[in-house]
């Protein structure tokens, strides 16, 4: 009886089964085929119910008790002005920021102490007043399977940079999205979050010593999002990591790259939350920087080997109901820690000595803003960095002393900021941003900085 | 034996029955609105999420991770469209990785692209406000409005999943038999209420007026989307205190503080309306949200 049993099933299971996928197949191709015939037709024909539909309504209206003003008929299709050729114009926008800094220290001698010098995006910009980054944002759909952005950067001394410009794949499924070009590297929560959204005026200490700020790839991405309901999204990605902490490199292929995973849901209607680890990797070859020898003279040293850096971030909003309008909050932390080994050459220019080199540094920052009232907002955030342990081999060996590396002595650098700032509408913002700064080590900088943001054109979406 | 056999094919044929259901068209709706229109027309073959809740102000929404993973799954995303969910609603479906949800495709659906909407700008420009140059998009509080788009959404679900067509027709045709006959009620039952005059917070009760012939004498938004000053408050009292509305309109989102305040100032009652699916206990559907608005509307004339 069970033998009978399982040959019935196991026949079911052969006979019908793969016919069925097979079929399937066929299925699935045709179907799709024809849906988009159908779906034309169809809505037109959902146009014309509607019509039809609505005249029917407005009859058994007219017929009963004070007939409402007829609507009429569902409209054509809005905009495309036929032949002008703007109809397929790019969505533009752009952002115009600037500032007006007061800092009690002379920003040309900023440094984070104990860290080697990430580029040009560390510090609170020059004194006095400035005009900030001018973003110009042109985005559209290249066609049914790409769409493509490009983010010009305007400086204040008038060069010109692409701050991003990048393809992105619409037509994948499955959860698949490849980005190519160049594009903020998925690392972090804060990475690929634009100046303008941030919610200070500048980025958290570890951004600018591990990161340079904020890293962008010339190179490409995959993300996999996870087909469930808890948010769990994947990615990979590599270039030609010549960006802080990589450097070009003169061979093929890419330098390193980057693996993240986030996770994110929702507690109840009111609390989201979002957390996440990163893996970025890269070569640095000869990546120097300028530090002081023993007399105080400016020497280059340079760096190379590999700089493998962890981080670590969590994000949790809190709105009632999720209504951020009244209230809302904002908790935020990411620690980063960077491990570097190879080789470190002592001034390439004259001694032009190396030894083996090796550094293991870390930092954080936890930061939260409370909207307390609508249109107001106020955070603090701390900033933590340790430069950790560093064995430096022309030290280790006696050829040089520990006072040839100033800039590598060891130290906590730490911040603390406060920001006030005031949004008339979605469309503009201002702020004021009082900071706390002992990162140079030897001296607190004081820094008052007020920003203004103002963005016009297509209105843009922002990421969580 | 063959006894056995049977009862193998008929857990088979089971099996067939139930496995289509497993393989229900996931619908993203933004609002609750659509995603009890879903429901209705979708019956047991749809399974739905809303995105927001009838607390929110769909301006103003988080792309939260947990939407963007809806988002990947979703067979039908189902929006009210004219830009109203413009600042979160791309990032959801550019995240998705999901190529059936993108706009033009079949599985996305937007409301508003299925009538005339009111309040169509001659021409934009920020300083006028939150201005939506495609027009007004607060459809749901025209119950018209609802029939029309779920015929569209009918038609859409059955291009969808063909295999369930005659299924979503005759959930259509039921719908819209019972959509009407609630229309000729709640009008019947509305009569008394043509002509009452009106305060609106934002011009998102447009639809309602237009339907009811409610008469919206002032906005507390100045523009839309634009939050009062205590000039501006200062300026509607002295406006309203000459010839006092009947009732000031307040929706289930807004706050209440520039509302309470200015009914005080010039004695007019407020009325709390659901404004969406879930705004009020009784709107717990779309029959239950007209229902209740009607409801409400007429307490205020008593």
């Amino acid at each position: 009886m069970k033998l009978t049993t399982w040959i019935a099933i196991a026949m079911l299971l052969a006979s019908g089964l793969p016919a069925e996928i097979a079929r399937a197949d066929d299925l699935a191709t045709l179907r799709s085929e024809l849906n988009g015939l159908k779906f034309e037709y169809q809505s037109r024909i959902a146009a014309l119910e509607a019509r039809i539909a609505q005249l029917e309504s407005q009859s058994a209206i007219a017929s009963a008790a004070s007939p409402p003003p007829p609507l009429p008929p569902p409209a054509s299709p809005p905009a495309s002005a036929g032949g002008t050729g703007t109809a397929f114009n790019p969505a533009m926008s752009v952002i115009l920021a600037g500032s007006y800094a007061h800092l009690s220290e002379d920003p040309a001698s900023y440094r984070i102490a104990g860290f080697v010098p990430s580029g040009a995006d560390t510090g609170p910009g020059p004194r006095s007043f400035n005009l900030g980054e001018s973003e110009l944002t042109l985005a559209a759909n290249v066609d049914p399977y790409f769409y493509a952005n490009l983010t010009a950067s305007v400086a204040a001394d008038n060069t010109i940079s692409a701050e991003e410009a990048y393809f992105r794949t619409t037509a994948l499924t499955n959860g698949f999205t490849v980005k190519g070009g160049r594009f903020f590297a998925g690392v972090g929560y804060l990475n690929d979050v634009h100046a303008h959204a941030w919610d200070f005026v500048d980025q958290p200490l570890a951004y600018q010593a591990f990161l340079g700020g904020q890293l962008a790839e010339d190179g490409v991405q995959l993300k996999w999002l996870a087909p469930t309901d808890t948010f769990i999204e994947l990615g990979v990605e590599t270039g030609n990591g010549d960006r802080f902490p990589g450097t070009h490199r003169t061979g093929n292929g890419p330098n390193g790259g980057a693996v993240f995973a986030h996770v994110g849901d929702d507690v109840g209607d009111s609390v989201s939350w979002r957390a996440g680890a990163s893996w970025l990797d890269r070569r640095a070859e000869n990546r120097g920087y300028l530090d002081e020898n023993a007399v105080g003279q400016t020497v280059v040293n340079a760096f190379s080997g590999t700089s493998r850096t962890w981080i670590v971030d969590a994000t949790l909003k809190w709105a009632p109901h999720g209504n951020p309008t009244l209230h809302l909050l904002k908790l935020q932390a990411e620690y980063l820690r960077r491990t570097e080994d190879g080789t470190l050459v002592y001034d390439t220019a004259e001694t032009n000595s190396g030894g083996d080199f090796r550094t293991v540094q870390s930092g954080w920052y936890v930061q939260g803003v409370y909207g307390f009232m609508p249109r107001w907002r106020t955070g603090l955030r701390y900033d933590y960095l340790d430069s950790g342990s560093t064995r430096i081999g022309l030290v280790a060996d006696g050829q040089l002393p520990t006072a040839a590396f100033p800039i590598l002595a060891a130290a906590s650098p730490r911040r603390v900021t406060w920001m006030l700032d005031w949004s008339p509408s979605e469309f503009s913002r201002l702020r004021a941003q009082y900071a706390w700064d002992d990162a140079r080590a030897t001296v607190r900088d004081r820094q008052l900085i007020l920003q203004y943001l103002y963005s016009i054109g297509a209105h843009g979406a922002h990421k969580y | 034996m063959l006894h056995r056999i049977a009862r193998i094919l008929s857990l088979a044929v089971c099996l067939g029955v139930i496995a289509p259901a497993e393989a229900a068209l996931k619908v993203l709706a933004t609002t609750p609105d659509w995603a009890a229109l879903a429901t209705e027309l979708g019956g047991d073959h749809v399974n739905v999420y809303s995105a927001t809740n009838a607390f929110q102000d769909v301006h103003r929404v988080e792309a939260k991770p947990s939407l963007v993973a809806r988002a990947r799954s979703a067979d039908l995303v189902v929006a009210t469209g004219a830009e109203l969910e413009v600042g979160w609603l791309p990032v959801l479906v550019q995240e998705s990785g999901n190529a059936h949800i993108q706009p033009a495709s079949p599985g996305y659906f937007e409301a508003a692209a299925q009538l005339r909407l009111l309040d169509v700008p001659s021409s934009v420009d920020r300083s006028m406000g939150d201005v939506h140059p495609q027009g007004n998009p607060h459809v749901q509080l025209d119950p018209h409005n609802i029939a029309s788009i779920a015929q569209a959404l009918t038609a859409r679900l059955s291009v969808l999943d063909p295999a369930g067509a005659a299924y979503y027709q005759a959930r259509g045709a039921d719908f819209q038999a019972r959509w009407q006959q609630a229309i000729g009620r709640w009008e019947a039952r509305a009569a008394p209420l043509k002509g009452l005059s009106v305060v609106v917070i934002h011009k998102d009760q447009v639809y309602l007026c237009h339907w009811l012939g409610l008469r919206e004498v002032a906005a507390i938004e100045p523009k839309p989307g634009v939050p009062p000053s205590a000039g501006y408050l200062a300026e509607l009292v002295t406006k309203l205190s000459a010839a006092p509305p009947r009732v000031i309109l307040r929706n289930a989102y807004n706050d209440t503080k520039a509302v309470e305040w200015l009914a005080g100032k010039i004695n007019v009652p407020v009325v709390a309306l659901p404004f969406s699916v879930g705004g009020t206990p009784e709107a717990k559907d779309l029959f239950g949200l007209f229902d209740d608005t009607i409801n409400r509307l007429l307490g205020t004339t008593r």
